[in-house]
């Protein structure tokens, strides 16, 4: 009997040794992949990154402009483009569709979500590109807009979800009309979780680089035309990361710092923004 | 949330707290919300006892009791006054009211539409692409391992067993990993690490695969071959095992799935501990109180109430790394060849698309491109409504797992 308790005790304890010893080992990825980032990318970011543009190999210097603007105005229209439709079809599915329709569409949603981004880097290909006759930054933004709406949607339909009935029955018991409930009630009060969510699909997409291979294609001069190929900064990344020169390695790790600090820079706004609102409610 | 939300509105309904809010307190008597249409029902007069058709204020008024409660329903929507100035204006508004409703309606079951059709139209699509490959070699081709796209071979099973190959080894190395720590985070360690711990997993998250393929390229791929090395010398003729034949590159199997094993990671990690925390108080105490200690409570009390949630968080985990390009493009070395080595280098779905869609020697090559992109994408549905609707069950016999997102 005591020597079974003994037993059970060193098993237990060993076993719990091994969920913590598994808990540190997942966290080294990122500890050494943000170790490495920082060592090769802090040599390599200065002004010029953002203020020229590349230059042949064999030259040194130049920098990502190019592939920074690209990267923004691709990111950017396709954000015009998806986050209204996703809020938009995420206020139907809570405000008017009947439970049936709504979680057939966020199943919908769910499958959607989970499509790899190079089919939809098809899908952008075939639908765009092939009528063009020419890659485009709009390719781009399609590909992107596709990849990010059923995000948009999932988030903005969790948040609308968290906004309590009674608060629409008070809406309707005052007369207002269904569309100033849903924009005025509804959509108001999850107003900072719709913009973090927003805000994080809009990082999430801003690193997708398989649908960029074959819509927005990469362009190594500055283009601000929406019809012509664009360089974006994942693309350029990955070209320069897979070629022989070192100095084109040092401008990969330069735009992968820029990129990192991008993406955590957007999802420490949207924790701020989700703080500073519950602050205030508190206040 | 409520009290700001509160000021925010335009009408004024700051003062009615919901849960005094007579129409809350009525509608359960009444049998309906709905205001009562004038001349309905032989009421008596709302204005009696409040004075005047006022706003209701909610904590203020008596309320009588329940029986009696009922008289003061009209009170919330007073009867049109009977003053004919007012009563265009306010038909007005209500006609412009419907009509914006609808128009509202119409714009956003639009959008919701549009959604729908988004998966529609991307299965049509990649149907339509593929149809001249298919037309032109069959669907049998899929299964012939030769892929030579200049010589009009396209057979895809090279990319399927890459894609099947490298996946196994990430999610073998993910799911215990995973599961091991959602434990650890749950179960044993204190609120303050185990917050620190998911924040740092949800932030691996969000780093996009082409940096951890960048990474991969300069700092895993030559640890891998390192490793690689140590066992081609290790003295119990290791490398004569067929997992560990090959020359040793550092790039291949192995480093995919070490790198896809890092990207499922954080999803399989949040969605287990989602379905952790989702057991019941009680199963943990029943377990205490028969005297368990706190590894046979998580063994036997709390991991089988969760296995189910667990294997959906595998599925849905599978479904993603599936679809992974750039980062196993980046450290696979991208040879079309079926070799049971980890130290080989091989190709997979998403990786030959990648590769090859903008160099495609002809229409046909592009068609056979995208034909396996088809793959791909019936892969990834496949396994996400398989996992789903397994979830959305779980969830409704046991009320489970809530984390699949």
């Amino acid at each position: 009997m005591n020597r079974s308790h003994q037993w059970r005790k060193i098993q237990g304890r060993s076993m719990e040794a091994v969920c913590l010893l598994a808990a540190v080992l997942a966290v080294i990825p990122l500890f050494a992949f943000l170790w490495h980032l920082v060592a090769m990318g802090a040599g390599a970011f200065s002004m010029a990154l953002f203020t020229k543009l590349p230059l042949p190999p064999g030259e040194l210097g130049g920098g990502l402009r190019n592939a920074i603007f690209g990267s923004l105005l691709v990111v950017g229209t396709a954000t015009v483009v998806g986050i209204p439709i996703g809020i938009g079809a995420a206020v139907f599915m809570t405000e008017f569709a009947r439970p049936a329709t709504t979680s057939l569409l966020r199943f919908a949603c769910d499958v959607l979500s989970g499509v790899p981004s190079i089919v939809m880097g098809l899908l952008a290909y075939q639908v765009v590109v092939r009528p063009m006759h020419h890659f485009s930054a709009i390719s781009g933004s399609v590909a992107l807009a596709f990849i990010m709406l059923p995000v948009v949607v999932i988030t903005t339909q969790e948040m609308l979800r968290l906004v309590p009935h009674s608060l629409r029955e008070a809406g309707h018991a005052l007369g207002i009309p269904a569309w100033r409930i849903a924009s005025s009630i509804s959509l108001r009060a999850a107003a900072p979780g719709i913009l973090t969510g927003a805000i994080l699909s809009m990082s999430r997409i801003a690193g997708e680089t398989a649908p960029m291979l074959f819509t927005s294609f990469g362009n190594p001069f500055m283009s601000t035309d929406p019809r012509a190929p664009i360089a974006t900064l994942p693309h350029t990344i990955f070209t320069y990361a897979i070629s022989p020169y070192d100095d084109w390695h040092r401008l990969a790790w330069g735009g992968a710092l820029i990129l990192v600090l991008g993406i955590l820079g957007a999802t420490l706004l949207s924790r701020c923004i989700l703080w500073w609102h519950q602050r205030s409610l508190h206040s | 949330m409520r009290p700001s939300f509160h000021e925010e509105i335009p009408m004024d309904v700051s003062s009615t707290e919901t849960p005094d809010h007579p129409v809350a307190g009525l509608a359960p008597h009444s049998g309906s919300a709905q205001r009562p249409r004038p001349g309905s029902a032989p009421l008596p007069s709302p204005r009696a006892p409040l004075g005047g058709p006022v706003r209701p204020s909610g904590p203020t008024d008596e309320q009588p009791g329940t029986a009696e409660a009922l008289p003061a329903l009209p009170m919330i929507a007073p009867e049109p006054e009977p003053d004919p100035d007012a009563l265009p204006e306010d038909r007005y508004h209500r006609s412009t009211g419907r009509v914006a409703d609808q128009l509202f309606r119409l714009g956003t079951g639009t959008c919701a539409a549009m959604v729908a059709a988004l998966i529609l139209v991307v299965i049509l699509f990649m149907v339509k692409g593929s149809i001249p490959a298919f037309k032109d070699h069959g669907l049998g081709a899929i299964l012939s391992p030769a892929w030579d796209p200049t010589n009009q071979k396209y057979g895809a099973l090279t990319f399927l067993f890459g894609t099947a190959y490298t996946s196994l080894i990430g999610m073998a190395i993910a799911l215990p990993l995973g599961v091991l720590t959602a434990v650890a985070l749950v179960e044993i360690l204190p609120k303050g690490p185990a917050k620190a711990i998911s924040l740092a997993v949800e932030l691996l998250a969000a780093i996009p695969s082409v940096l951890l393929g960048l990474w991969g390229i300069f700092e895993l791929v030559p640890l891998v071959r390192r490793f690689e090395i140590s066992i081609y010398k290790s003295p119990f003729g290791l490398r004569r095992l067929p997992i560990f034949g090959g020359a040793p590159l550092g790039v291949g199997f192995l480093a995919a799935g070490l790198l896809l094993a890092i990207m499922a990671l954080p999803f399989i990690l949040s969605v287990t501990r989602e379905v952790l925390l989702q057991v019941p108080r009680s199963q943990r105490e029943a377990a205490y109180a028969l005297g368990a200690t706190r590894w046979q409570a998580i063994r036997r009390f709390i991991l089988p109430y969760s296995w189910k949630g667990i294997f959906g968080a595998g599925l849905l985990g599978l479904a993603r790394v599936l679809g992974e390009t750039m980062a196993v493009t980046m450290v696979i070395g991208n040879t079309p060849q079926i070799k049971a080595s980890l130290f080989a280098s091989g190709y997979t779905l998403a990786s030959v698309i990648a590769n090859e869609f903008t160099e495609a020697p002809s229409d046909l090559a592009i068609s056979a491109l995208i034909s396996l992109g088809l793959i791909l994408l019936l892969l990834s549905v496949t396994l996400n409504a398989a996992a789903r609707i397994m979830l959305f069950y779980l969830n409704r016999s046991q009320g489970v797992p809530q984390g699949a997102k």
